[in-house]
């Protein structure tokens, strides 16, 4: 049985509380007026930012409609409104990236263990305790998007989503008539209904699958094992389509003009490759530690060709939905990458070079995947790559050309950081490190390549 | 060629086969060959066989075929003939470079994957029309063989063989 070090879980708690005042000091900080916007606009100024393109560089399509009127002064008032709108969802933001950077985590890790139940994989059943607890965190981080969202749909308690705050009205002259034709969709008693349906089947699927899992370790036959993987197969059918309609929900929407088809497929490639990742740092550390002594260095080899495979599907996907839109250069679908490379230059292509270029030199060769330090550090270029992907698929919608990593981007890090942890490790701490019944146990020790 | 004795052991099991390998292998015996019906994982490193160095000629044939697709589709597309691209009036290569990646992509793939066939067929020495090599035809369908050369004490091999599971033991000259 593993027990949860007192040092980590301190750890844990020391990060928790950290981004819990990160989080709170980011909130206190957001401006609150127009005047606090003013001000800040001319310190930035008179640093040499030169905000003056700013007015150029439209997320929000309602705020294009409101620059075009005549007055200039109204033009001011009406760009100083918007940038306090994006000051105000930065901590928002902030905070929403993080949490689902995290439980899509812990939903990756949750495809991967049902891949591998549906295959009836034999290598991979002595870490499938190491995915067990990994996906516990699930509903917790379920929970935690399903309040940020409720906040910012049926709460109307900020401005994240952009087509909460649409002129419906077909008489007024800000009328939004893309959004009207969604909002069949796109209204945010469906849109709640649609999330908390993904939860609960996600997580039921967790709950059933664990306790069966846990379950052959004292049975007498195999009957538990058959269940779980008619269960993983029918989980996978339905986290196909729903993972697509959550990546529309949940991310797309934050563009409502915009749209891409194989949207799905890029988060999923994102989520399934940083879960990879995971699984392969708690293996890791678990091994320091003196856990897990019948993994060997072929799993950790296998779990590294899955990052380094993955990875290069991730910038297959990435570079698919990039040269389609750029070939037809049809203006509604490049606005999303114009303004990405124009006011997200560095972290745009920056996670290119995480996501991508490291992987490939890094985890080429194959006797590296079996250095752990490789892999960790791999791992951790792969999460941060991962993270600035997720960051940039929501900022330049809520926040635009105001964005920074600052305070609210780390504590909001932090935070879910600590609390993955903790739920993580005592989830760990339930059941014994190593299956026991498990039919392919032997073949899985055995495992070597 | 010379022809010499060599003993033929069959197993009927690649499990089996693999234990006998190592066996064979610890009381310093040498395995001329081992024909299966299949790939049997492991089986080159229990024999003791130098890694391969496939994978870098199928780097290097890769690299061949970035440098084909950028060479050409820069003639083709740049220089003899300029393309305009999806309405854009660019007329680099650079300013096109995203038209030109899944190409780059397919014939890098191409390369490494049909060159590196080739050098396999090569270096295995095999080619269309020859005579297959395998002692025994039931190799091809479920039976593995290991081949090793007679030395001074046959009696003791075979025992050794036997023990390991072998089905069956011939000692036979070679061609």
């Amino acid at each position: 049985m593993y027990n949860f070090s007192k040092k980590l879980k301190l750890t844990a708690v020391v990060l928790m509380v950290l981004g819990a005042i990160g989080i709170g000091a980011g909130f206190m900080s957001a401006p609150k007026t127009v005047e606090d916007v003013e001000a800040i606009l001319a310190h930035d100024n008179a640093h040499g930012g030169g905000h003056e393109d700013a007015h150029a560089v439209t997320t929000h399509d309602t705020h294009k409609a409101e620059a075009s009127h005549d007055a200039h002064a109204n033009e001011h008032t009406a760009h100083l409104e918007h940038v306090l709108t994006q000051l105000q969802n930065k901590p928002w933001a902030a905070l929403y990236v993080a949490c689902f950077f995290f439980m899509m985590i812990a939903l990756g890790v949750l495809a991967f263990y049902a891949v591998n139940r549906a295959a009836q994989a034999g290598w991979s059943p002595l870490l499938f305790r190491v995915m067990e607890g990994i996906t516990a965190y699930l509903p917790f981080g379920l929970l935690a998007i399903l309040i940020i969202l409720g906040i910012s749909t049926v709460g109307h308690g900020n401005h994240l989503f952009a087509w909460m705050h649409a002129d419906l009205d077909p008489t007024s002259p800000t009328y939004d008539s893309i959004i009207d034709g969604k909002k069949g969709w796109l209204n945010p008693g469906w849109f709640m209904i649609r999330a908390v349906i993904f939860a609960v089947l996600w997580s039921g699927y967790q709950f059933l699958s664990t306790r069966l899992s846990r379950k052959q370790d004292t049975a007498s036959d195999n009957s538990n094992f058959k269940k779980n993987f008619q269960l993983s197969a029918m989980f996978l059918v339905v986290f196909l389509y729903s993972e697509s309609i959550m990546s529309w929900d949940w991310i797309m929407s934050f563009d409502p003009h915009w749209f891409s088809t194989l949207f799905g497929w890029y988060v999923f490639s994102s989520m399934f490759v940083s879960a990879v990742t995971v699984i392969a740092l708690v293996t890791i550390y678990l091994k320091s530690k003196g856990y897990l002594e019948k993994v060997n260095n072929s799993h950790i080899h296998d779990l590294a060709k899955f990052m380094f495979g993955l990875s290069i599907f991730w910038t297959y996907l990435w570079f698919s939905q990039f040269m389609l839109i750029w070939f037809a250069d049809i203006p509604e679908e490049v606005t999303y990458f114009v303004t990405r490379i124009e006011d997200y230059n560095l972290p745009f292509f920056g996670m290119v070079v995480l996501n991508f270029v490291f992987p490939l030199l890094v985890l080429m060769n194959s006797d590296f995947k079996r250095v752990n330090w490789f892999v960790v550090i791999a791992g951790i270029l792969i999460l941060a790559g991962h993270y600035m992907d997720i960051y940039v698929m929501v900022m330049p919608a809520t926040v635009g050309d105001q964005w920074s990593i600052g305070l609210s981007e780390i504590a909001s890090v932090l935070f879910f950081l600590g609390l993955f942890i903790y739920i993580v490790f005592t989830a760990l701490t339930k059941a014994p490190l190593e299956p026991k019944r498990n039919p392919f146990i032997h073949e899985s020790e055995h495992f070597h390549y | 060629m010379s022809s010499h004795k060599v003993v033929y052991a069959m197993y009927d099991d690649d499990d089996v086969l693999l234990d006998a390998v190592k066996a064979v292998k610890d009381a310093n015996y040498h395995i001329e060959e081992v024909f299966t019906p299949f790939p049997v994982h492991g089986l080159d490193k229990a024999m003791g066989l130098a890694p391969t160095r496939l994978a870098i000629t199928s780097f290097l044939y890769g690299i061949v075929g970035l440098c084909v697709a950028t060479v050409m589709m820069n003639f083709m597309m740049i220089k003899d003939w300029a393309q305009n691209i999806g309405g854009k009036p660019s007329f680099t290569y650079i300013e096109n470079s995203p038209a030109f990646i899944p190409i780059t992509f397919e014939l890098t793939v191409f390369f490494a994957a049909h060159l590196m066939v080739l050098t396999f067929y090569m270096r295995s020495r095999i080619w269309p029309f020859k005579k297959a090599e395998n002692p025994d035809v039931r190799t091809t369908d479920d039976m593995f063989l290991m081949e090793l050369p007679v030395t001074d004490d046959v009696e003791a091999l075979q025992a050794l063989l036997k023990e390991t599971g072998a089905v069956e033991i011939n000692l036979t000259e070679k061609k």
